[in-house]
């Protein structure tokens, strides 16, 4: 099996949860109350463990000396992996929630299928994530429809955010040629094949929330290639100030 | 209430108090007691919540995945002291968001340290080591306070602050032991957050206006200054351990007292601070306010669906 190919797709998975976890870190202490506060808190929390996980696994794989956080904050823009999506900002509330919403449903059907991986340890992975994934699910669910079968205004505010962050929907299920490699072999996730699921799950939340199903067919794409939004480069910048900043040391 | 039988009704609290029993929020209580609880434990509550924001500034340029990891967890902590003080100050007759109104009038104070700014990574070391050690020092005695619910919430909450403090040392101890930049970094946190941290235990016994009736109510078991050098005897042979030097040039070994002496603290400062002009006071509370009042219509909708659900509920029963 080609390492490069395995280390490549692991990126890919790992830094979703590095960027959403990143974004939801920013609003800790800031929630509209101390119940959301907690959760969102808790859920950056899973998501770093998981990367933790991941980046350790890579960083054998890799077997060049680099640790989980050079891999995690010493990486150049162009080399992170993940979907524009999950590194849209947290313009408000409801665009946290649809953000969240619309990456958790995907992610809870990725990790299913990836629990299925020959590869024991990325396995293993998924089995400890899921059930994390499964409450963040149920809890990004439910504000959608909250918010969305909530006061006028929270349905205003809602419809905006799904409707702006649809387009960043149809990138979960592209493949990279890593991606590929990884389903041939048996280790990695036919993302294709989870496209309708999610979109029918999608579409019955959005349904009982009293929500539109966006219909616009333009979606946006680019962050698997490692070409994202002008977001990113901020992001990134808090994300590695502390190993820019002071290099080669150890905290 | 007859005013002889109110005082036969005191008399017996005081006496269940003196027998060390616990007071819960169904007894009788004089309302005195039952006001200063509630400006206490609400206070506590602010301080919790208020305190996360200082911290919750370095969660996203945390230097590693392990320290951001831990830094979530202790500022998710506090969330859940906070959550869970307003509960035990709810069972006193008052709401969570009576209390919030109180902290964002000004009305309600919180611990004055967090007005301070959090500068660099070292911070986050010397808050943990300090702050929540001079916090432990306060909260230790609280657990075995008079009344139940907030005794039964400082058993918990201590025993997460020792973690808290732990991890804070460690960091510390991390940085003394690293790069002479690192060092460097853990030696200005310590002179910046040293004497702030001294005056958390509050002002000295002969300003204390609480005090004696606190005593009495087991809300306080030992003086301002008794906790104050509590906490500079412990503190200062971890600093001398990890080679940090206090910036007090009058702290001495008294080899009479077993304790240290030390140098005079800037009152003046301390004042400043509590009335509002330190720092970081009208960030704080911009903060705070700012969640508060961007967060309303999300309470809002929270608030029209539940209700919504309630009604579908009662129409599918009919």
């Amino acid at each position: 099996m080609n390492n490069n190919n395995l280390y490549q797709y692991i990126l890919g998975i790992a830094d979703n949860s590095l960027i959403l976890g990143q974004r939801l870190g920013e609003l800790t202490g800031h929630g509209p109350s101390l119940e959301t506060d907690i959760a969102c808190t808790n859920m950056s929390l899973d998501l770093f463990g998981q990367v933790r996980s991941y980046y350790q696994y890579a960083a054998k794989i890799a077997g060049d000396g680099r640790t989980e956080d050079d891999i995690a904050m010493l990486r150049k823009e162009r080399n992170y992996l993940n979907v524009l999506l999950v590194e849209q900002p947290n313009t408000d509330f409801a665009y946290t929630m649809a953000r969240q919403f619309l990456f958790d449903v995907y992610h809870f059907l990725f990790l299913q299928e990836l629990q299925k991986s020959k590869d024991l340890t990325l396995s293993a992975i998924a089995n400890k994530s899921i059930k994390e994934v499964s409450y963040h699910q149920r809890f990004s669910s439910d504000w959608i429809k909250r918010l969305g079968d909530g006061t006028e205004e929270s349905q205003k505010k809602m419809q905006t955010a799904i409707d702006d962050l649809w387009r960043f929907t149809d990138e979960l299920f592209h493949q990279t040629d890593a991606d590929k490699s990884m389903v041939s072999e048996g280790v990695g996730v036919d993302v294709t094949k989870l496209k309708d699921t999610y979109y029918k799950k999608i579409s019955d939340i959005l349904e009982e929330s009293t929500l539109k199903i966006p219909e616009s067919k333009y979606f946006q794409k680019g962050g698997k290639q490692g070409i994202h939004t002008e977001h990113m480069g901020y992001l990134l910048t808090e994300l590695q100030y502390m190993q820019r900043a002071y290099p080669n040391m150890e905290w | 209430m007859s005013e002889e039988k109110i005082k036969n009704l005191e008399a017996q609290f005081e006496e269940r108090i003196a027998r060390d029993e616990k007071i819960e929020p169904k007894d009788w209580m004089p309302e005195k007691y039952r006001q200063t609880h509630i400006r206490q434990m609400s206070q506590h509550a602010h301080s919790e919540i208020v305190g996360m924001l200082p911290e919750g500034n370095w969660i996203t340029r945390a230097p590693s995945l392990r320290r951001k990891v831990a830094l979530l967890a202790k500022v998710q902590d506090e969330a859940g002291h906070g959550l869970y003080l307003y509960s035990a100050c709810e069972t006193l007759g008052i709401s969570r968001d009576e209390m919030y109104e109180q902290l964002h009038s000004g009305k309600a104070k919180y611990s004055s340290i967090f007005n301070y700014p959090t500068v660099t990574w070292a911070d986050m070391g010397a808050i943990g080591w300090l702050v929540d050690g001079a916090a432990i020092i306060n909260q230790v005695p609280l657990c075995s306070t008079s009344f139940g619910p907030y005794a039964r919430a400082m058993v918990r909450v201590c025993k997460e602050e020792s973690f808290h403090q732990r991890q804070g040392f460690e960091i510390m101890l991390k940085l003394a032991n690293g790069a002479p930049e690192q060092k460097d970094m853990a030696q200005d946190a310590l002179n910046r957050w040293w004497w702030p941290s001294l005056m958390m235990l509050g002002p000295t016994d002969a300003e204390s206006v609480h005090t004696e009736q606190s005593m009495k109510w087991k809300l306080k078991r030992k003086s301002n200054d008794d906790l104050r050098q509590q906490f500079i005897d412990q503190t200062v042979p971890q600093a001398d351990l990890i080679g940090l030097t206090i910036p007090d040039p009058d702290l001495k070994w008294n080899e009479e007292r077993q304790s240290y002496d030390f140098g005079e603290i800037n009152w003046d400062e301390f004042w400043q601070v509590v009335k509002g002009h330190g720092p970081c006071n009208k960030e704080r509370m911009a903060a705070r306010v700012g969640a508060w009042e961007s967060g309303e219509w999300v309470r809002d909708a929270a608030m029209a669906y539940s209700e919504k659900q309630q009604e579908r509920k009662e129409k599918q029963a009919v």
